[in-house]
Parts: structure tokens; sequence; C-alpha cells
């Protein structure tokens, strides 16, 4: 037994390489990012030559994960939470077809909005799929989850969800890890049309789920990792779940906390330590990071008697993530008096790097858009969505990955002229290819910006599935060749680049404009390890 | 035995590394950890922060609670202010005084240090003019650390093994050079106590 140093993201992927993990699929999304990563980096995983290349998007991530689930190996797939409403087709489907190989996806959901558009939570997508979700509360239970999940996927035939938050994703703590095991034969599913949905078959499968969630439940009762701890005082029983139990017995020196605690780490709920808690206390405070998850399952629609607490009737705040502060004043005691942050501290808000493309790229376009008017750029997510942000303030958009293109599109539709959309590489081949194709059926007098970067910069400067086909791609989907314009976003092209994004701006159909240059950033890591690598030549 | 720190500084001037010495001092004495970092968006030039608890006992949140740090370590000016909420009334603040302006409204140089020096348990140096003076400008953070180190509750001894543990793979020279500045640091901070106190 070994003791590693682990985030929250690194202890799953540990845990899944040590369960017998065959292949890790993902796009990289904060908090997610890492879970990869560091399969990327583990020797086991490189020795085994277990999958871990970045796929397109989510999507075909979880479809690849699925297609070796049913050559009978297990596979993990990791993403943020809003990626998985871009897998949210294959997923809720891949419950009703069942798995043969174990199945299982890790999710981060961001709360309180770090690095991302919304702060859902993934608990009611596991809900909504039927399936059994696991959740951490440290960095030992992530990696025994993500260890022992593929044996629950295979148990019950069924995708199982490990859902993350930020605060655990990204801290550190000790791990103590398990033997390792040995990987999945290649096995076909028993029956030829478990995993076609055709509807006569479609129906059966979904009645195969239907009857195997009373397992699923008996499962959660027994589980290890819903524990209930008994306390003195009974005018409060708290529910509790994730990150939140930290932050509970945080404000209990010792650890003890007078109150019953039932901790939740796996979902569906526990029924009977649920009604025992429910029973025993003359009030129950439920502490959830996330959304009111079980606090709307136990509340239920006629809860007049207002005996649940929690996030909707004020007792915690409705959105954001929590703390140990918010949590001691939910309890009742007194945060003392802290030193106020002096005045003269300003905000520092995140902003481009000294020397970045992106930059090269909006001070052309807010020249060339003074003459065809503001509030035309739509934009998508990525680095470059800081051009929303003073001093740029040039685009007006950043809804899901690829919108831009095709909202600009319906802006056009709608009869606005000259409107463009701001794109990133990644972001374009992530899910922007089939909103270009929408732009070229119709011939979309719309002006589509790739500003390629030729990495996903954002989390980190990961491998972009867009670099070096960017042109044949727009001209495979349809965009005629001499509107397919390529430029060197850098200070003394600045005229240039203006002229070319006015030409197209003008031209009445669909053209792309692609502003090439490498992120700072990935160029200077590229250098450094040129440099060790020659330096170690020289030793040698 | 508990110390519960606040690193802060800028994305991009690796606050990390020297959490990671910390860590791997701290594990190194068979010590709990506990270390919340921030990944993603605001680590583009925004303000960056890092919670990092050691202990004897287990450790309970991942965060640490308002007013409850035994030290901020900041490597830039200003931010070790913005965190000042969790300092406990006991507790250090260790700063670096140069200053990382990225920004329009950077306040006035002389009133932020006359804020920081407003605070009784302070140590604020310039570290990167002390690592430019030991011919190694990268190693700022480590003189930090060093600056820092007689408020963590670790040997000293034990970040210099962090240290071989983490720059070991670069060679011994960067190796030397990063306990030049550790120790540098450490002096630095053990005067001013002493001044101080006397």
């Amino acid at each position: 037994m070994e003791k590693l140093l682990l985030l929250g993201d690194e202890a799953v992927a540990q845990g899944a390489i040590d369960g017998g993990m065959s292949g890790m699929y993902a796009y990289p999304g904060t908090p997610s990012t890492e879970i990869m990563e560091y399969v990327q980096k583990s020797r086991i995983a490189k020795e085994r030559n277990i999958h871990r290349r970045w796929s397109t998007n989510e999507k075909t991530a979880m479809e690849a994960a699925l297609g070796m689930s049913y050559a009978g190996k297990r596979a993990m797939i990791a993403m943020k939470h809003v990626g998985l409403n871009v897998a949210a087709d294959v997923f809720i489907n891949s419950a009703i077809t069942g798995v043969n190989g174990g199945m299982v996806i890790a999710v981060a959901d961001d709360p309180s909005m770090h690095s991302s558009q919304n702060e859902q939570d993934s608990r009611f997508y596991g809900k909504f799929a039927q399936i059994p979700v696991l959740e951490p509360s440290n960095q030992q239970e992530a990696y025994d989850m993500a260890y022992e999940s593929f044996d629950l996927s295979e148990k019950f035939g069924v995708p199982v969800l490990i859902r993350l938050t930020t605060r655990l994703s990204h801290s550190r703590s000790g791990v103590k890890t398990s033997a390792l095991k040995e990987e999945n034969k290649i096995t076909f599913p028993e029956d030829p049309i478990q995993f076609v949905l055709l509807p006569f078959n479609a129906r059966k499968r979904y009645q195969i789920l239907l009857d195997k969630q009373s397992g699923f439940k008996e499962t959660s009762e027994e589980s290890k990792y819903n524990i209930y701890y008994d306390g003195e005082d009974k005018s409060i029983g708290i529910i509790t779940s994730g990150i939140a139990y930290n932050y509970l017995m945080e404000n209990y020196p010792g650890r003890i906390c007078p109150h019953p605690v039932l901790k939740i780490g796996q979902y569906p709920l526990p029924y009977s330590k649920v009604e025992k808690i429910d029973k025993e206390c003359d009030k129950l405070l439920i502490i959830e990071e996330g959304y009111p998850f079980i606090e709307e399952m136990l509340r239920g629609f006629l809860d007049k008697e207002n005996r649940v607490m929690g996030r909707l009737d004020g007792t915690l705040q409705r959105a954001g993530e929590l703390n140990p502060n918010i949590v001691a004043a939910a309890l009742g005691k007194v945060n003392g008096e802290n030193i106020k942050i002096p005045e003269i501290v300003a905000n520092r808000p995140p902003q481009f790097c000294p020397g970045c493309a992106h930059k090269d790229v909006y001070d052309a376009l807010n020249e060339t858009m003074k003459e065809y008017g503001s509030q035309k750029v739509f934009s998508d997510i990525g680095c470059y969505t800081l051009g929303a942000l003073p001093p740029y303030n040039a685009i007006h958009s950043c809804v899901d990955m690829g919108a831009s293109i095709t909202m600009a599109k319906g802006a056009a539709d709608a009869g606005v002229k000259h409107v463009v959309a701001v794109i990133g590489d990644s972001t374009f081949t992530h899910s922007g290819m089939t909103a270009l194709l929408d732009a070229v059926l119709e011939n979309s007098p719309i002006t589509v910006v790739i500003s390629d970067n030729s990495t996903i910069a954002m989390t980190g400067g990961q491998e972009s599935a867009a670099t070096g086909h960017l042109e044949k791609i727009c001209e495979g989907v349809g965009v005629q060749s001499d509107h397919i314009r390529v430029v060197t976003p850098l200070r003394r092209y600045h005229d240039e680049i203006v002229q070319v994004l006015k030409e197209e701006i003008e031209y009445e159909g669909i053209s792309v404009v692609i502003p090439r240059r490498e992120c700072v950033q990935t160029a200077a890591s590229k250098r450094k390890a040129e440099k060790a690598g020659k330096a170690k030549l020289k030793t040698v | 035995m508990k110390t519960d720190i606040i690193l802060s500084g800028v994305g991009g001037q690796g606050i990390l590394s020297i959490a990671a010495t910390i860590a791997i001092a701290a594990l190194d004495n068979e010590l709990y950890i506990k270390q919340s970092e921030v990944h993603g968006m605001s680590q583009r030039g925004g303000a960056v922060q890092s919670h990092l608890r050691i202990s004897n006992k287990p450790i309970a949140s991942d965060l640490i609670p308002l007013g409850e740090s035994d030290l901020i370590i900041s490597v830039e000016p200003m931010e070790g202010l913005r965190y000042i909420p969790y300092l406990s009334s006991a507790g250090w603040l260790v700063t670096n005084t140069k200053p990382f302006i990225n920004i329009d409204n950077y306040p006035d140089k002389n009133e932020l240090m006359s804020t920081i020096t407003s605070f009784k348990n302070h140590i604020a140096l310039d570290a990167d003019k002390i690592s430019r003076e030991l011919q190694s400008p990268r190693s700022s953070n480590i003189v930090m650390l060093g600056a820092a180190s007689p408020f963590i509750k670790i040997p000293y001894e034990s970040f210099e093994e962090g240290i071989k543990k983490i720059f070991g793979r670069k060679g011994e020279e960067v190796v030397r050079l990063n306990i030049d500045a550790l120790k540098a640091g450490r002096e630095f901070a053990e005067k001013a106590i002493h001044n101080d106190a006397g």
C-alpha cells in the first residue's frame, strides 16, 4: 500500500487506473481537466497502454467509452458539469442499453462558477438517468469510489456517475492506494441486441433498468459511504453530503458533532437511514454543495410543517458554494469579527497574457466593427471570452460550446447585417463544425473568426483536435476556399487583418477568417522543454 | 499542532511551488495535509490563492475558516491584503514588497507599504531583489518560503529536503541556489523578528 499526495481529480484517476480501467476518455474543462492529465502522466497507464488521448468533445468521449464497455473492458469518462449537457444523449441512453465492461462517468461540478457559465448539479443527471451516483467528501473516498465503481457498474450492468465539486477536485491530500487490478479481457454482450435501442428493444431495456432500481436502493442502504453518526442533541438532525460534510465537521473541535449526522456518499438516498434521522430528530438541516437536491426530495411539495431546513428556506444561501463560515451561521454559531480587507486593495480580474494573439485579433476586429455598428459580434467559450471585458468590450455572447456561429446565423436570419462569430480552434472542432454547416447550407452572410492558437489554452494547453485541419474542415463543410482567409495576428499586420476582416464582413455569404498564432503559454513551455532536452543531451 | 496558511499572488507567479515544498516537508513529518488550489480561468493574470492546512490530527475542511489562518504568504504586496480577513489575531503576514502591476488602478506604493506595516505581525521583504543578489532570479518564491518558515511548525531541515525532492531532477546547481534562497529568506525573517522583539 502506497500513500500519495493527490488532488481529488488525481485520486479519481489513480483509483480508476488501479481499478483495472482500459480507457480514459475526456474533453478538458475546469475543474475536471486533471483527471485525464494524471492518466497521461501515469507510468502504469503507459505500460498498459490505457487509452488516454483527448476526445473532440464530451459526447464523442462517452460514445467511445461505451464502445469500449461493449467490448467488455472498463472505461471512464471525465468532464466538467456542462460537458455532461453535450454528452447527455448518450449518457441517458447508456443507462438503457446498460453496459458490458464497467463504465464510470466522473463529472466535476463548479458551484460559484469559478470557471463556468452555470452551477448545475450533476446529481440531477444521475437521478434523471436512474443510475447510482457516488459523491466523495475527500480525496481518499474519491480514490476508493473510483476504484470500486467499475465493480458496481458491472454488478448492475449500468453506468455509474461520480460527482465531484471544485473544492474537492482541486484540493490535495494523502491517499492510500489499493492493489492494482487486472484489466478485463474482450467479451461481447451476452444479448446480441442489448445495445440496439429500436423501440421494441428499448422498451424491454427500459423495463430492465426500472427493475434494477430496487437493487440500487438496497446497495445504498448497505453502502459504507452512507453513514449514520448518532448524537445526543436531537433538536436537529443533519443530513449532509460531499465536501459540505467537511465544512460541518470543521465547526466542531475534536470533530464530534452533538447532533445526529447522516453523511450521504451514495445515491439513491438510503431510505431507512433517512427515515431514522427523521423519526429521531425534531427538525432536519440539509447541508449540501450545489443545488438543494436532497432537500427538495425530503421537503416535498406539501411540506407545511417546515421541518426541513436548508437552502430553500434561507437557512443556507440558495446559490453559490458553501464554506465553514456559512455552515457555522446555519448551525447558529456566531462568526467572530475579522479584519476587513483594506480599502486600497483593487480587484484583479483575469486577463489576457502579455503577447497573446487574441489581443491582436480584438484590436483589429474592434477597429473593423466601428464601421458596422456595435453588438454584432457573438463569441464562445475559451480564453478569448475575456474579450468581453474592458478594455476590449468586443464580444456580446458566451453561452455554450459552438453557439457563437449558430447565434450569429440566427441574428443574420433575423435580418442583421455584418454579423461576426469569434470562436477558438478547439471550441470549433468541439461543437462549431455542425454550426458552420448550418450556415453553409443557407449561405448565411456571417463571418466566422476562428482565433487559432493551436491549443486548448484556457484549461492549460492541451492538444487541440483542430491543429493542422482547420482550412480543410471549413472547405470540406462547404465554405468557398477564397473566403477562407488566414492571417497572422501580430501588431505589424494590423492593417492587413482589418482589411481582410472588412472584405469578408462585406461579402454577402459565409466566410471564415483564421488568425493563427500559437498560444504564448504553450510556446514558452515548448521552448522550456526543448532547452531541457538539449541540456540532457549535453550531459549524455 | 496545526498551521493554517493562505498563499496568495497573481496567476503565473507560481505560488503552487511554495505549497508543494511545504506539503512535501509536512509529509516527511508524517503530518496530515489539505491543500486547496485555484485552477482555470482566474489563473490568467488574476488574483490566485491556495489554502494549505497541516496538522498532526485529521483535517476536516479543505478551506480555512475566516480569522483562523496562522499565516499569509504573499508573493505580491497587494494580494496578501486581499486575504487579511482569514488571518487570526496572532497570525503573521509574510509578504513580498515587489508589486505586480497589470491593472490601471493599482494602489499607491507608499500607501500600500504603510497598510502592510500597520499590521504588527508582518514580515515584508523584496524577495525579487534578494533572489537577484543570489544570482537566482527564479528563486524569489523560495526566498518567500524561507521568510515564512519560522512560522510553520515543521523543522527547517525538512524544507531543505523538500527542495531537494522538488528541484532534484533539475540538477545540483538548481538545488543549491534554492537552498541558498531559502536560507536568505529565513535569515531576513529571523532578523526582523529579533529587531521587533528588541
